[in-house]
């Protein structure tokens, strides 16, 4: 991952790049969203360096280039530090989603399972700790006249590390609820991009907004449309949101895993997946070949998620096309041809997973949790006196609204 | 921001209300002279003037002591109020300082955004801590009750909204040639917000477990700022780091000792107080009564009979919590300071004096806060990993019937529980199934 900052030309990594694409195409479902962190976090070392305003030289990038490499060498051992951080920003993440899951991988081996819990229960005392040993040892390496460039340094640490894990970490914890989760926000984005190209190429007349001077608003209503129409219906149009409706079925992409493991799931999907039935109204014309359509429940759930991928989640394109604009660089790095690095392709992914996260702890799990779902935790999860004592707690709940209302 | 003169010759607080808000300053500064005013490093100097200072420092820090116990006196919601106030002050003058005239005269309105990042931040992260606090508060009222529920529930996404609306108003004001600045300060606002409301709102969670683990790290942060100074004072010789020349190995160590042993016996003192030591579980401002937990129980030590005879005292008692202040003391002599030592380096970075002026002869808010911010994150982990008892699965669950189910749902799940929840359980899940599974 050491980005060979000494060669002072431009922004160019080819080694460790194509060590990432072939790890990309290893298609486990649990490791793209790590994959993309890594890729996404050699931004630390990349060329923008916000606190160079000295920005008289010809070429930007050659500057910075020189002058890091120049302090770089002053202070050895300060790339470490922005490691130790990220992989304490990672334990700390995915250490918090995957606890539970990881509780149910090992239940069977006894000495794992204490190990294991004793882990979870020190968890975020032993993160804090490791966030505090990095934070002294930065104290101790701040070496006199090199004080800004290292607190930049350090804030921009802090920047990306939060930026991409906080997205990441939310991608992980919904692709564990069901891979339909992952996949329907991430193709939404998609079906946004390619139809707003469509549309802007063939039609597109006034531009949209100063920081992307390419796009347009007939680009950008024709793809809200298109997005929320194959959000609803997925007929003829939106092809992954044809997906909405095949994948419903398919209890791979719909079962949320519990554990770690990596085998086959069933499951009973839940009232989402299940389909409804709606009798189309009399007045629909006599050619119509269909009497009824069946709606997963869940297509109203992409709606909302599709409204959001076509108008709000383009500002996170608009955010890093602005931010390159301010630094000056032409893209984030290179390692796709023809669009940039990783960064350029996940900016308004990242908003969305974000989203989606949100969304689906908000308005999908509630939804499902009823009584039967809380019966079941109620009877697995507590013993008997445990159950004793809840029963007793609820009825004095109950008991004092009660009292409180008469 | 208040742009208050800086003094350099005695300091006077002049009025009530800088006293009450300099309630959070280090107490030694206070009462001790600044040896930067000092002619000539940490050498005592006899000079009428500067025992002068120090006799108006430590008359107004007498006040300020009084003005501590009085808030402490009122409570838990004054408190918060307090911390609150310091909060916004230390975000105005940090959201200041990177703040460049003649750009912001280009940008009308921009330092709004600022402002407004930083009310859903508060929002967002008071409401989580305190929202089962409030819930507890209206329980009686059905309307406010269901009003509260419901704005739990969509929390999240209010909040997310809310930040959503400032990204965008964010992108939508980008001004061609100050992008640069623009998105400087959009990152120093996130920054500064995630700082300055991480140590705030566990400090505030800490409040309400009880005013014992707010004061008692606190207290600490100034104990060792005071014995450090002494010992420096009087014995300093070798200089400890140099980010900040005036700090010696001397006073760090001594002080170090002074705050374990006086994080030791402070704990005892603090901790017969029912005030300071009962959590408080809604947002009521009234007496607290409750059974401290066995933490705030004194444990009799016989000591050994070697012991001399005419030791008059057989044994000692100890609060189990005195442990607990250990560490606590621990980690506010040795890590704390390296909040210090980030601020000192950090405004030699950007070549400034101090992050503020409201505090004359000590800089701004910030100054005083930058080692309370970081014992106050570690009290608070310190606090739910080692002393909460873990939250056991039935409060859990309770905490979600609580919260998604409607007011009938929970009276038929009590009814379910009262008779035989697993023979009416199983026979419920078996009408499920023969009324036909989806079979996809």
């Amino acid at each position: 991952m050491q980005k060979d900052t000494g060669s002072g030309g431009t922004s160019t990594s080819s080694g460790p790049t194509s060590r990432f694409r072939r790890r990309k195409s290893s298609n486990e479902d649990k490791s793209p969203a790590l994959v993309l962190d890594l890729r996404l976090s050699s931004l630390m070392e990349e060329n923008v360096h916000p606190e160079d305003d000295k920005a008289h030289g010809s070429h930007l990038l050659v500057n910075d280039h020189n002058k890091r490499a120049h302090e770089d060498r002053h202070l050895p051992g300060f790339r470490l530090l922005n490691w130790h951080f990220f992989f304490t920003a990672m334990l700390f993440v995915y250490g918090r989603i995957l606890s539970q899951r990881l509780v149910n991988t090992v239940t069977t081996d006894k000495f794992l399972y204490k190990l294991v819990g004793r882990f979870i229960k020190y968890h975020m005392v032993t993160c804090y700790f490791l966030y505090i040993a990095g934070f002294m040892w930065f104290i101790l390496t701040l070496k006199k006249k090199m004080y800004k460039y290292q607190f930049g340094q350090y804030a921009w640490t802090h920047m990306i590390l939060i930026v991409v894990f906080t997205q990441s970490s939310f991608t992980g914890a919904n692709i564990f609820e069901g891979i339909f989760w992952f996949l329907l926000p991430a193709s939404l984005i998609v079906i946004n991009d390619i139809a707003a190209y469509i549309f802007g190429f063939f039609f597109g007349k006034t531009p949209l907004i100063k920081l992307s001077p390419k796009k347009t608003w007939e680009g950008f209503i024709g793809a809200s449309v298109t997005t929320m129409i194959s959000a609803l219906c997925g007929l003829l149009l939106g092809v992954a949101m044809l997906l909405a409706n095949l994948l419903g079925r398919f209890q791979w992409l719909t079962c949320p895993r519990k554990d770690l493991s990596t085998g086959w799931l069933h499951c009973d999907p839940g009232p989402l997946f299940k389909p409804e039935y709606f009798t189309l109204p009399e007045w629909f014309p006599g050619w119509f070949p269909w009497r009824e359509i069946s709606i997963l429940p869940v297509q109203w759930h992409a709606l909302g998620l599709g409204l959001f991928a076509s108008i709000i989640a383009p500002f996170g394109g608009f955010f890093a096309s602005g931010f390159k604009r301010a630094f000056k660089i032409k893209d984030f790095g290179d390692s796709i041809p023809g669009h940039g690095g990783i960064t350029d392709r996940m900016d308004c992914q990242m908003v969305m997973a974000v989203f989606a996260y949100i969304y689906h702890q908000s308005f999908v799990i509630p939804q499902s949790l009823s009584i039967e779902m809380i019966m079941d935790q109620i009877l697995m999860n507590l013993t008997y006196e445990e159950q004793r004592a809840l029963y007793m707690k609820l009825g004095q709940i109950i008991m004092e609204r009660q009292f409180g209302e008469s | 921001m208040n742009m208050m003169q800086k003094q350099h010759s005695p300091p006077l607080p002049s009025t009530p209300t800088n006293r009450i808000r300099q309630r959070r300053r280090a107490k030694s500064l206070e009462v001790l002279p600044d040896p930067s005013k000092l002619n000539g490093g940490n050498l005592p100097v006899h000079d009428q003037n500067k025992y002068r200072s120090m006799w108006i420092r430590t008359h107004s820090s007498l006040w300020m002591l009084g003005g501590v116990i009085l808030i402490l006196y009122l409570g838990h919601l004054y408190i918060c109020a307090m911390v609150v106030v310091i909060q916004i002050l230390m975000a105005s003058e940090l959201f200041h300082l990177r703040r460049r005239v003649h750009e912001d005269k280009q940008l009308p309105g921009f330092w709004l955004i600022n402002w407004y990042f930083f009310f859903t931040a508060m929002l967002y992260v008071y409401g989580r801590i305190l929202s089962q606090h409030l819930v507890n508060t209206v329980t009686s009222d059905q309307f406010f009750y269901r009003l509260v529920n419901s704005l739990i529930k969509y929390h999240m996404v209010i909040c997310y909204f809310l930040y959503t609306a400032g990204m965008v108003w964010f992108i939508l004001t980008l001004k061609k040639k100050m992008y640069k600045y623009q998105f400087g300060q959009y990152a120093w606002t996130h920054m500064i917000l995630i700082v300055v409301f991480t140590q705030s709102s566990f400090t505030v969670a800490n409040i309400f477990e009880g005013i014992f683990w707010f004061v008692l790290p606190a207290f600490l942060i100034a104990t060792n700022d005071v014995a450090a100074y002494f010992f420096g004072f009087f014995f300093g010789r070798t200089p400890l780091i140099k980010l900040s020349p005036k700090k010696t190995w001397e006073g760090f160590i001594g002080g170090s000792i002074a705050t374990v042993v006086s994080a030791f016996l402070l704990a005892n003192i603090l901790g017969q107080f029912q005030w300071l030591t009962c959590p408080r579980k809604d947002l009521s401002t009234g007496w607290l009564n409750c059974d401290p937990g066995p933490l705030f129980k004194p444990e009799y030590y016989c000591f050994p009979i070697w012991l001399p005879e005419w030791i008059p005292w057989k044994g000692v008692s100890v609060l189990p919590v005195q442990w607990h202040a250990l560490c606590l003391g621990l980690f506010a002599s040795i890590i704390a300071p390296f909040g210090g030592f980030f601020a000192s380096g950090l405004k030699r970075a950007f070549k400034i004096k101090d992050f503020g002026d409201s505090i004359p002869g000590h800089g701004g808010f910030t100054d005083r806060m930058d080692c309370q911010m970081v014992m106050a994150i570690f009290a608070y982990i310190y606090f739910q990993s080692f002393v909460l008892p873990q939250t056991n699965s039935v409060e859990m669950i309770l905490d979600q019937i609580v919260r998604n189910l409607s007011f009938e749902e929970q009276e038929r799940l009590y009814m379910m529980l009262e008779n035989d929840p697993w023979g009416l359980w199983i026979v419920i899940k078996l009408e499920k199934n023969s009324a036909g599974r989806y079979d996809g």
